[in-house]
């Protein structure tokens, strides 16, 4: 077994969304290499509340890295310095003796924050309901093998589908974009047959979403994609870019039919 | 307490579809006028949520998540069983639906399981609509995988994380469904009491996790869709928030809970390494199909590396017991093997509990590129774990809880004992009998979700006067939320020395080491002296920091250990109580020769239904005998 | 209103023009900036004559002023007018939507996959159209140039960088265009859509050549001014 690590922290501690924050010093000692940073950020806290002190408050579930729920910003990279990796999948064997760790929340206009290290990402769901979707309501749809799906394509959907919603993408762009974030979701459904009868009006109406949200814009400096612990690539924002191009281009409005009966 | 399961009768290929002619239906006018509220945003909650509204109820949906794409649905890895036959290997309706039963060791309501068979082709044409991308074959059409427990290939699969694209494919709904204005959704609230007038669920009282605030909701109808209680082991693969407060409220107010001892320990996750450990991560079952399991024959080798011990020294313990089925032998016999040949001292990795997951043999055949096709999210997600590189040395894996079978009782109708409230998915005790094969529960989830509540709950509303809804003064709701925060207060004025989580380690020790997977008379009762006394401890020692008026993660712990404190009590109440061995439930006094799982269908093929009657009180195991008409009880046989 | 319909003025109501649009804006950018990188990139080429001696160089701009009977270098003039027009308020709005949306930064601030180029674009741009008012009244309109002389530009070229200031500020104004053109030449590239992995690699080594060619030529001119290989 590995030996233990001391480290010094420093963490952002805020107690709600109306106060002012600051940067509080603590110290982790004894810390085994085998553990996850969020098993570490327990370990202080276990120490913290035994001393009567508020804990450090960090969203955090599955602890598995598929729940996209923690979200801290360690040493200035979202998830930390691992690619491809979320802060409950880093181990604290990527640090050394003697390290002193800076922690921040996500930061973002679009995403305040609520206490310490935990953000409200609601904005994230809102673009998603603003056309995140196929609309086929429960029911009896045809043979799944109805349509077949070129393999690549099918590969590329999931390549897209991966994201987690944790918003790194948003943390780590200077600018706060949810470019990456959406493009995911727009190459998903429309790489896939079943998202082609809303692809245009989908990418208009999130666009739409996201710009209402207080997010920044795409420059492209690539840091979303390095920060994604999905591997989400760029490649998606361009494709988003192009859809967006031509839905604006051929949109028409009021498409409404006058109805009847 | 009357049990009745209100089966349709007529064979049981024609039970669902004559049930559904059966149920009165509500006049689509006067739909919007009925309000649903569901708890939990999984595949369960997540797609009887947006079903619902879709159908014009007016619907609010909770969650105690950031956002209803977060619930632990999503991390289910493996895939989803569907009797499509797309294989032509023989797989059929009714052989899903008898794989199920025999799964579940015989301990599962066969009108549920058919059903549940019947719907599951359903699942994934509505999914693929949804523009779920499950892998494909270069044709274009879907993949297929095999899984635990059955011979054919019907498990359909999104690479290594088939339950988070379902779960997208259902929170893409609930979206458009908010987007709507059909749903409203409460994310970050946490469901604390259930309202219960004269009998009849009428709401829910909940806190709000960022504010603090207790607030009542009132309904027509509730449905509950909060997941399983694995949790109640302190290390399972459940996320760290998935609790058991929703259901064990339902429970104390009068809903059965049946067979809480059926808790499913998965065979293949990542071993414990110390005791800072606060969960433990499950690697898909579908990684048997390629992997070997094998321990060292004799103790001395266990602490050489996994290349240094010849072929003819390794013990492929599955392959040797269960020639036919193998590596894929079910769950449950597969955990228990794994724990076998570690008591004998033959577990590998530091700590001894472990056996290896090797791959060695399929690189071989295979290649390494087939391989990391099928698994390279998971050989990744390992070395990030362990730092070890599976494609080079073998895998450790072992045990851990898992799934939890048992839950709230509900009908054919999925309603509870109590009327109006319904519960689904891992809440509810229906489909699995006392295990679960792999793939299933994702199926279980969207049946209920998509497929079932939607009918069954128009056939309840049906019979209320719309326009009758209680109102949120309503001196009942009043005092279901004044118990609510007259628990948060209590909980504050224990002011002693300890943290929730080490009342939460301590029980989870205790249900781990005797009631986990082997449980004998002795052991169980010890756990039975220990709990309550943990129990006791916690609500004299309890220490949380801070106030209820605020983000307070250690009173959200701590009422959850409060609530797993009482749970685990009844698990193993059950356990005691259940005398024989069937799927999960192993009692070492009841089994074979070979060691495998003795049933006694005699005394024990029914579900124990358990009554609240009171803290302090005793509570009470009635029973619901299990018939098998159309199938005959038989003997498990993976060999 | 049926759910159909609700759906549809609801993406009516979030519905809003591209001008305002984010994608929208950037878009505006990039097409301008491939006008602005055409004319650097004509330009260029058309002021290499300058080695072709003062003949050459006047003839050419002669030329320029009276193609199309004149008209021409007014069309040219206007479309690069109404090109930096666009490409200034594009960036200013989308930078002032930027800043709002991170109001408090990072402590410990980390770049990784951004480039010096990219994270500079702002700064590199104001300075470049510091340098094009600079330019325009030192070479065009002579205002302040030491001795300019309408009939003779291959003159007011030379003299103009003879004054080492205004070399200097030519070549740090390159160096400038150089680091702009790097990520903008890429960045439009993928802001249209133009990304394909098969050609990603061309993206940046098409980004990479022109910068070169452009600001490595332009930089010989004052060099070869003030060495007197041009006089």
């Amino acid at each position: 077994m590995s030996k233990h690590i001391n480290l010094t922290l420093h963490v952002w501690r805020q107690k709600n969304a109306k106060c002012d924050g600051k940067f509080v010093e603590y110290k982790a000692e004894q810390v085994s290499p085998d553990m996850s940073f969020l098993e570490m950020l327990d370990v202080v806290n276990e120490g913290l509340i035994s001393k009567g002190e508020d804990p450090i408050t960090f969203d955090h579930d599955c602890r598995e890295g598929i729940c996209g729920t923690c979200s801290m910003v360690i040493n200035g990279r979202p998830h930390g310095p691992k690619e491809r990796t979320t802060t409950c999948q880093l181990h604290m064997r990527s640090f050394k003796d003697g390290d002193s760790i800076t922690i921040e929340p996500w930061r973002a206009e679009a995403f305040p924050v609520i206490r310490d290290l935990m953000v409200d990402r609601s904005a994230l769901d809102r673009i998603i309901a603003a056309g995140g979707f196929v609309s086929v309501p429960t029911g009896s749809p045809q043979d799944a093998n109805a349509l077949p799906v070129p393999k690549e394509n099918a590969e590329m959907a999931m390549d897209a589908a991966a994201c987690i919603g944790c918003g790194a993408c948003v943390a780590a762009c200077p600018n706060a974009s949810a470019m990456l974030f959406l493009s995911a979701k727009i190459s998903h459904l429309g790489l896939l047959p079943q998202g082609q009868p809303e692809r245009y009006s989908r990418v208009r109406d999130m666009v739409a979403q996201m710009d209402a949200e207080a997010f920044g814009t795409c420059t492209n400096h690539g840091e979303c994609e390095i920060a994604c612990p999905k591997g989400i690539k760029l490649e998606n924002i361009a494709r988003m870019n192009r859809d967006f191009i031509k839905a604006s281009l051929t949109y028409r409005p009021a498409i409404v039919g006058t109805g009847g009966g | 307490m009357e049990l009745n399961a209100h089966i349709p009768d007529g064979p049981i290929e024609k039970k669902w579809d004559k049930h559904r002619f059966d149920l009165k239906l509500v006049n689509p006018a006067n739909k919007r006028k009925y309000k649903v509220i569901v708890v939990g945003s999984g595949l369960a909650g997540g797609a009887a949520a947006a079903s619902l509204a879709e159908l014009g109820y007016e619907v609010e949906c909770y969650c105690y998540q950031d956002s209803p794409r977060r619930a632990h649905s999503i991390a289910a890895q493996g895939g989803i069983n569907a009797a499509k036959n797309y294989r032509n290997d023989g797989d059929s309706v009714r052989r899903l639906f008898y794989d199920t039963i025999k799964g579940g060791d015989f301990r599962a309501r066969e009108a549920n399981v058919h059903r549940l068979a019947e719907v599951s082709n359903n699942i994934i044409d509505q999914c693929v609509a949804q523009g779920v991308p499950f892998a494909r074959e270069y044709g274009g059409l879907l993949d297929n995988r095999s899984f635990g427990g059955a011979q054919v290939s019907r498990t359909f699969y999104a690479r290594g994380q088939t339950g988070q694209q379902l779960l997208l494919g259902a929170y893409q709904a609930l979206e458009r469904q908010i987007g709507l204005g059909a749903v409203q959704m409460f994310p970050r609230r946490e469901m604390l009491e259930v309202i219960v007038v004269d009998g009849v669920a009428k709401g829910i009282v909940t806190r709000d996790m960022v504010s603090g605030k207790i607030e009542s909701h009132v309904a027509d109808a509730v449905c509950l869709a909060t997941g399983g209680y694995g949790n109640v082991f302190y290390l399972s693969t459940n996320a760290k928030g998935c609790n058991s407060s929703a259901i064990w409220r339902a429970y104390k107010q009068g809903a059965a809970f049946a067979n809480p001892c059926y808790t499913q320990i998965h065979p293949t996750c990542i071993p414990v390494t110390g005791d800072h450990q606060s969960k433990l991560t499950l690697m898909s079952e579908s990684l048997r199909n390629d992997g070997r399991i094998w321990v060292p024959k004799r103790k001395e080798d266990c602490g050489k590396p996994a290349d240094q011990i010849p072929e003819e020294d390794r013990d492929y313990y599955l392959e040797r017991k269960y020639p036919s089925f193998g590596n894929l032998a079910p769950r449950d016999i597969s955990s228990r093997a794994a724990k076998q040949v570690c008591d004998e001292g033959r577990g590998v990795g530091g700590t001894g509990r472990g056996v290896y997951l090797d791959f060695d043999a399929s690189i071989k055949r295979l290649g390494q590129p087939k391989i990391e096709e099928r698994y390279g999210n998971l050989f990744e997600m390992y070395e990030r774990i362990t730092d070890e590189n599976p494609y080079k040395v073998p895998m450790r894996i072992y045990p851990a809880s898992h799934y939890a079978m048992g839950g709230l009782w509900v009908d054919y109708n999925l309603m509870s004992t109590i009327p109006g409230l319904f519960v689904l998915g891992e809440a509810n005790f229906s489909d699995h009998g006392a295990n679960r094969l792999g793939a299933s529960a994702l199926m279980q989830g969207l049946a209920d979700g998509y497929f079932v509540i939607p009918y069954t709950i128009g056939g309840y509303l049906a019979g209320i006067k719309p326009g009758t809804r209680i109102k949120v003064d309503d001196p009942a709701v009043t005092a279901a939320q004044q118990t609510v925060t007259d628990r948060v207060k209590r909980l504050f004025a224990i002011n002693g020395k300890q943290t929730p989580t080490h009342f939460y380690r301590e029980l989870g020790k205790v249900m781990w080491e005797y009631s986990g997977m082997g449980r004998n008379e002795a052991g169980l009762k010890k756990a039975l002296e220990l709990i309550p006394q943990i129990r006791e401890e916690f609500w004299k020692n309890l220490c949380i920091p801070g106030t209820g008026e605020e983000v307070n993660q250690s009173l959200e712990m701590a009422g959850r250990v409060a609530d797993f404190l009482e749970l685990g009590e009844l698990l193993v109440l059950d356990a005691l109580n259940r005398r024989e061995s069937c799927g999960a439930h192993f009692r070492e006094e009841w089994q074979t020769e070979e060691g495998e799982a003795l049933r006694d269908d005699e005394n024990f093929c029914h579900v124990a239904a358990w009554e609240f009657k009171g803290d302090g009180n005793a509570p009470v195991r009635h029973t619901e005998q299990l018939s098998f008409e159309s199938l005959h009880l038989a003997t498990r046989n993976y060999k | 209103m049926s759910v159909a319909e609700k759906s549809i003025a609801g993406a009516e109501a979030r519905g809003h023009g591209f001008m305002a649009s984010s994608i929208g804006r950037k878009v505006i950018m990039a097409a301008s900036g491939i006008i602005l990188f055409g004319f650097v990139t004509v330009h260029m080429l058309g002021n290499t004559q300058a080695y072709m001696g003062a003949t050459a160089f006047n003839e050419y701009a002669k030329f320029l002023h009276s193609m199309l009977h004149g008209d021409g270098i007014w069309i040219f003039r206007t479309v690069l007018i109404v090109a930096v027009g666009f490409h200034i308020w594009s960036a200013t709005s989308l930078t002032l939507d930027n800043l709002a949306a991170r109001p408090e930064g990072y402590r410990a601030q980390q770049s990784v996959a951004s480039t010096w180029s990219s994270r500079t674009m702002r700064w590199t741009g104001v300075i470049l159209a510091a340098f094009i008012i600079f330019h325009l009244l030192h070479l065009t309109t002579g205002t302040v140039h030491p001795n300019f002389d309408h009939a003779n530009p291959y003159a007011n070229f030379v003299n103009g960088f003879k004054v080492p200031a205004a070399a200097g500020f030519y070549i740090v104004a390159q160096l400038c265009l150089g680091l702009h053109m790097w990520h903008g030449v890429w960045s439009f590239t993928q802001t249209l859509g133009l990304s394909h992995p098969r050609y990603d690699s061309l993206r940046r080594n098409f980004a990479t050549g022109l910068t070169v060619l452009v600001v490595g030529v332009n930089i010989t001119f004052p060099i070869a001014v003030l060495t007197g290989f041009i006089h």
